[in-house]
């Protein structure tokens, strides 16, 4: 075992997991607002994170095909393409929750939970529909833009695209957003006092529905900016290329303590770093028995180990009756 | 101010009021007396829209209640201080607060504030703690509290009384009569009957889901009856 690659490599894999981890915690915000407000998983949200990637590829195509992705500074080509993602993603979970949730809000649980396993498969096909008549192909990738793709040698083993650092940034400043939203304004406080108490919420003139909508825009618009910042990153992406993220950020959630945002942007860098560890090392330490290719497995390993043994997650509080 | 006629509320087949009917005119504290599941809860729970009717009539300064949502029905003025508290724990006795006046937009807001301090001092001393972590009585101040700052016409109040040491039940009951004083109208539900009657101006006497006793707060306290099943005589 070389000792000295593992240490080489090691600050490009916290690297590679910071980023995957933000991208996690973006998507897991969706899940867990959600769950906070409504305890219920949204699942068709790993295609609303998806969604806001294709928002964001057709902006960029349609601006490449106009030739003006290079005319245009690229930071604000990415921050229009981010807030379209943002606004498709954002709109569409709203539509989602009026549409195939709230008529069901007073149905036995597991029924807006097969609705939404339903609304997921059908946005997904709905995707590869559109874009294979629109495009003739649903496989779409995001046009390069030269100034992201500059590698910054930071030392002789680490450099880093320049992409990567503005995913970096921009998912933290959007968490910083979101957090001032939730904490620091009327609306945040009202939502965090949905997510504890309808009925009481209802008595402070609160509008709940208004504020479960506001929640799924929210959530929503989180995702869709995490799908942009994928697209941008990793470059490919197809109509089901949210399931598995989505799966993990819900993971992410859980491991934070579902219902619980701090726990969310916690889970997700947390799940983050542990499957970058295990892409590079598993097959290092193993002498290439496991290869990265275990990295999945080693994810939801951990969703099954939180779920025996802290089922409440690192953040979240042990659920107590209501008097 | 408030009128209710001819109420009925059921949950599912089980009928909870049959044909309530009460009023409640301005500056008036009129208190709603009862056993438990008489059917007091289920009619502050009615007029503030949480639960809907059957049948019968509500309402305030002649405009209907029935069928409005319970956030508007806020809107008009009513502040609901519900059974068990329901503070949200998990924010803070300023944000507790603060959600008490949510839909205003107008100035008044911190004169308000003020008030609710100089009723309850506690609650100033505990202003950035998490609710959850008060004591019962303050969690009882800090829920008159929240309703106070919509600054309400009337305010309906479930048992304040409940779980409180009795020196806690005296010293909320006096901060009622106080609110009154200062020009809110109380609807008042209450067990302890001898609390509710020492400050209240009229009272009704709920049984299985129904009216049985009216009049003014010393007539129901001379009553034989109300003497024997709830006054402990």
């Amino acid at each position: 075992m070389d000792l000295q690659l593992l240490v080489d490599i090691f600050p490009q894999v916290v690297l590679d997991g910071i980023i995957l981890g933000f991208m996690y915690a973006l998507i897991a915000l969706g899940y867990t607002m959600v769950y906070g407000v409504l305890e219920f998983i949204n699942f068709a949200h790993s295609e609303i994170f998806i969604i806001g990637a294709f928002v964001g590829v057709e902006l960029l195509l349609g601006l490449q095909s106009l030739g003006a992705l290079d005319a245009v500074p690229w930071p604000l080509v990415l921050l229009l393409a981010l807030l379209v993602g943002m606004a498709g993603s954002g709109l569409l979970a709203v539509t989602v929750e009026r549409v195939a949730y709230r008529p069901l809000r007073s149905a036995p649980r597991l029924i807006p939970l097969i609705s939404a396993i339903g609304v997921s498969f059908f946005l997904q096909d709905m995707i590869r529909l559109f874009e294979s008549l629109w495009h003739n192909a649903f496989n779409l990738v995001y046009p390069t833009i030269d100034a992201l793709n500059v590698r910054l040698e930071l030392t002789r083993t680490i450099d880093v695209p320049v992409k990567s650092l503005v995913v970096i940034l921009a998912a933290l400043g959007m968490l910083g957003v979101l957090w001032v939203l939730v904490n620091r304004t009327k609306v945040g406080t009202a939502i965090r006092a949905v997510a504890e108490d309808q009925a009481a919420a209802s008595l402070m003139g609160i509008n709940v529905n208004r504020i479960i909508s506001l929640t799924f825009l929210i959530g929503g618009a989180m995702g869709g900016a995490a799908g942009v910042l994928f697209g941008v990153q990793y470059g490919l992406i197809n109509p089901y290329s949210g399931f598995i993220p989505g799966l993990k950020a819900f993971t992410a959630a859980v491991l934070g303590g579902i219902g619980n945002i701090p726990g969310a942007m916690l889970g997700g860098i947390v799940l983050g770093l542990l499957e970058a560890f295990a892409a590079s090392y598993l097959s290092l330490l193993t002498g290439g028995a496991f290869g990265a290719e275990y990295k999945d497995i080693f994810a939801f390993s951990v969703l099954i180990l939180i779920l025996i043994f802290r089922p409440r997650g690192l953040l979240g509080e042990v659920v107590r009756g209501r008097a | 101010m408030l009128q209710v006629d001819a109420l009925d509320v059921s949950y599912g087949k089980i009928r909870a009021l049959k044909g309530v009917g009460l009023e409640v005119a301005r500056g008036e504290i009129v208190a709603v007396l009862g056993n438990n599941g008489a059917g007091k809860t289920t009619t502050l729970k009615t007029i503030s829209g949480l639960l809907r009717p059957t049948r019968g009539t509500i309402s305030l300064d002649s405009e209907p209640l029935v069928g409005v949502p319970p956030h508007a029905i806020v809107l008009k003025g009513i502040a609901h201080v519900p059974e068990g508290r329901r503070i949200f724990n998990r924010l803070t006795v300023r944000e507790n607060l603060m959600m008490g006046a949510y839909p205003r937009r107008d100035a008044g807001i911190a004169a308000d504030l003020d008030r609710v301090f100089a009723l309850f001092p506690r609650l100033q001393e505990r202003i950035a703690q998490v609710a959850g972590t008060l004591s019962g009585g303050e969690q009882q101040m800090l829920a008159i509290g929240r309703a106070l700052m919509l600054s309400p016409r009337l305010l309906l109040l479930d048992e304040p009384s409940m779980g409180l040491a009795p020196v806690l039940v005296e010293q909320i009951f006096d901060t009622v009569a106080d609110i009154n004083r200062q020009g809110t109208t109380i609807l008042l539900v209450e067990q302890n009957a001898a609390m509710a009657l020492s400050i209240a101006h009229r009272g009704y006497v709920l049984e299985t889901g129904s009216i049985a006793l009216a009049g003014t707060a010393a007539e129901l306290a001379d009553n034989a009856e109300v003497r024997r099943a709830y006054l402990g005589e």
